[in-house]
């Protein structure tokens, strides 16, 4: 169960602001973690504690496709990313490393900064705990629950070394 | 059943006869590509792949280090040299500094790229290759990796977009201010995880070049892939740059379409998409009276040796604005040295402009024009997000060659046909 406090986000997040070109040259996700949305709220870092929540409006993660987004994301603590869409290589890149993300349709209204958000990452419910409302985010395709369940993309093809294969 | 471009190819990479929007497939790849920055990542992933130790095929991978590179600082150069070791060492297909150039600029003219392929790159604007009849796509650093292990890259099926485009363009008009206008018309997410096919008589008449800079910005609109249909046009470009095979697919007449969005000429205007967002676009005539510092001209969307000689063509015999600096970037050597030799790069310098190597450079924030606090920036780069290019105060305004290069002139955002 992932419990924590709201960081609350609009829409069209992008990778740049998550973490900035010019960091991209360092690959140590704790250094990364250092300078997460530096360009945006330099306070962040200071102030964000580990196991909270991004709530987010749509389309968090768009532009770039660095992995670093994400991997610095999750070196800095944040237990989870709901938002109503994901920019899609953010969406297969944080299923590949594992930061749990959730999509709900028009969640970031029914969220504010620093409210109290539960997380059931087994059954994708989420509950606002200070407002009392919850929602149910949409199930993960059989075959991305595969590569959440062995633990990232990594594991996934290390399982598969001969190839990952369709069913006919 | 009846396929478009897209949903062919993947079907055809992933050994089945048919494939349907939001079905899921584990597709063979024929090439992937990382740049130094991706690279570094996914050679730390491969390393965690239990039972990997060579890739799958090192003639279908290729690096190319082209965003810090010349190296910029210690910690450039020292990511430059693990990937440059570890490519050597698994002899995959490598780029050099002083035989390289901007990945997506470099892949086509090398002829590494061709219609019908499935590509995966570590870069977002992989998609640019869409331009002359690939599927290809930005992937991340892990999926990289599992690829250079495994071969194989796991995609679901986009749902495909057909833009249509009537009618001819007007003048000072290119393929630029097309896509900046339809990323406009449909948003950063109007096309997100979908397929962006590109139609109609305005896109048969543009060059090979032009496509490709509008496949590169079809992620601007959220899309996984941007795609054109391969002519005559394709096929002799494909031809001049390589001899291996490759294979046309045609959408099929009755294919599905979500949905088809007409475009008519008439009402495309020079575009620049104001900061902050790619999506932020208005006509230059409407641009109001914007005072600039910097104008950058190259990059994956518009290096191009067109791109030189439409720029040149504006600046020749005549000096920039004194208080602008302007930058040209040659896309790749090859480039740079057909600027060299059809006077272009004379034409720059004389005009006060810089003219560096091959680089990502400045799109990034990285090097060879940082800009500071407050400054304003005209390029023809693809990005215009907050601190995309320095400062977060800094603002990108996104335009076309020409209409940069009028801008260099003038000194504020102006429209080319008024030079
Ligand atoms: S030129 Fe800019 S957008 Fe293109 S690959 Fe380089 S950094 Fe990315």
């Amino acid at each position: 169960m992932i419990k924590g406090s709201v960081w609350k986000f609009g829409r069209d997040i992008d990778t740049d602001v998550i973490i900035a070109g010019r960091y991209c040259n360092i690959s140590d996700p704790d250094e990364l973690a250092k300078h997460v949305f530096e360009d945006l709220d330099p306070t962040f870092v200071g102030r964000f504690v580990q196991g909270d929540v991004i709530v987010a409006d749509a389309n968090f993660g768009c532009g770039s496709s660095r992995e670093v987004a994400p991997l610095c994301l999750k070196a800095a603590g944040v237990a989870a990313v709901v938002a109503p869409s994901f920019a899609r290589i953010f969406y297969r890149n944080a299923i590949n490393i594992g930061l749990p993300i959730f999509e709900i349709p028009s969640v970031a209204k029914f969220f504010e900064q620093r409210q109290s958000i539960q997380i059931d990452p087994g059954t994708g419910m989420i509950s606002n705990l200070s407002t009392g409302a919850s929602f149910q985010a949409a199930p993960f395709p059989e075959f991305m629950q595969k590569i959440i369940g062995a633990g990232g993309l990594v594991n996934y093809a290390s399982e598969r070394i001969g190839g990952l294969g369709n069913e006919k | 059943m009846a396929m478009t471009m897209t949903e062919k190819i993947l079907a055809a990479h992933a050994g089945l006869p048919q494939v349907r929007p939001g079905q899921i497939v584990n597709a063979k790849v024929d090439l992937v590509l990382a740049n130094e920055l991706s690279a570094i990542v996914a050679i730390e992933e491969f390393g965690k792949i239990r039972g990997a130790e060579k890739v799958f095929d090192p003639h279908k991978i290729v690096i190319v280090p082209d965003h810090f590179t010349p190296n910029k600082d210690i910690q450039s150069a020292q990511v430059a040299k693990k990937v440059r070791e570890f490519a050597l060492t698994q002899q995959m297909l490598y780029y050099e500094v002083g035989r390289m150039g901007i990945e997506h600029v470099l892949l086509p003219e090398q002829g590494l790229v061709r219609p019908g392929m499935l590509v995966i790159g570590g870069d977002s604007h992989t998609c640019t290759y869409g331009g002359i009849g690939a599927f290809a796509t930005g992937v991340g650093s892990t999926d990289v990796a599992v690829a250079w292990a495994l071969g194989e890259v796991w995609l679901k099926v986009p749902s495909t977009i057909r833009l249509e485009f009537l009618g001819k363009k007007q003048p000072w008009v290119s393929g630029k201010d097309m896509i900046l206008y339809a990323v406009g018309r449909l948003g950063v997410d109007g096309a997100i995880y979908s397929a962006l096919e590109f139609t109609g008589e305005a896109i048969a008449d543009l060059s090979v070049a032009e496509r490709l800079t509008m496949a590169n910005m079809a992620i601007e609109a959220g899309a996984k892939n941007g795609i054109f249909v391969v002519d005559a046009k394709t096929e002799s470009y494909v031809q001049g740059a390589t001899d291996r095979p490759y294979t046309v697919y045609q959408s099929d007449p009755e294919a599905e379409y979500a949905q088809t969005i007409v475009f008519d000429m008439e009402d495309i205007d020079p575009q620049v998409a104001f900061p902050h967002l790619p999506s932020n676009t208005k006509p230059v005539s409407q641009a109001g009276d914007l005072a600039i510092d910097q104008v950058v001209i190259g990059s994956c969307t518009n290096g191009r040796i067109e791109d030189l000689r439409i720029a040149a063509g504006l600046l020749k015999g005549k000096k920039i604005h004194p208080r602008v600096r302007c930058i040209v970037i040659p896309g790749t050597q090859k480039i740079y040295l057909q600027a060299l030799k059809e006077g272009l790069l004379e034409t720059f310098v004389q005009a006060d402009c810089v003219v560096s190597t091959p680089t990502c450079g400045p799109c990034l924030g990285g090097h060879m024009g940082v800009l500071a606090e407050g400054e304003r920036c005209v390029s023809t780069t693809n990005r215009n997000f907050v601190g995309r290019m320095g400062h977060v105060t800094s603002e990108i305004y996104l335009a076309s060659p020409a209409v940069a290069s009028a801008s260099a002139l003038a000194g504020r955002i102006t429209e080319p046909g008024k030079i």
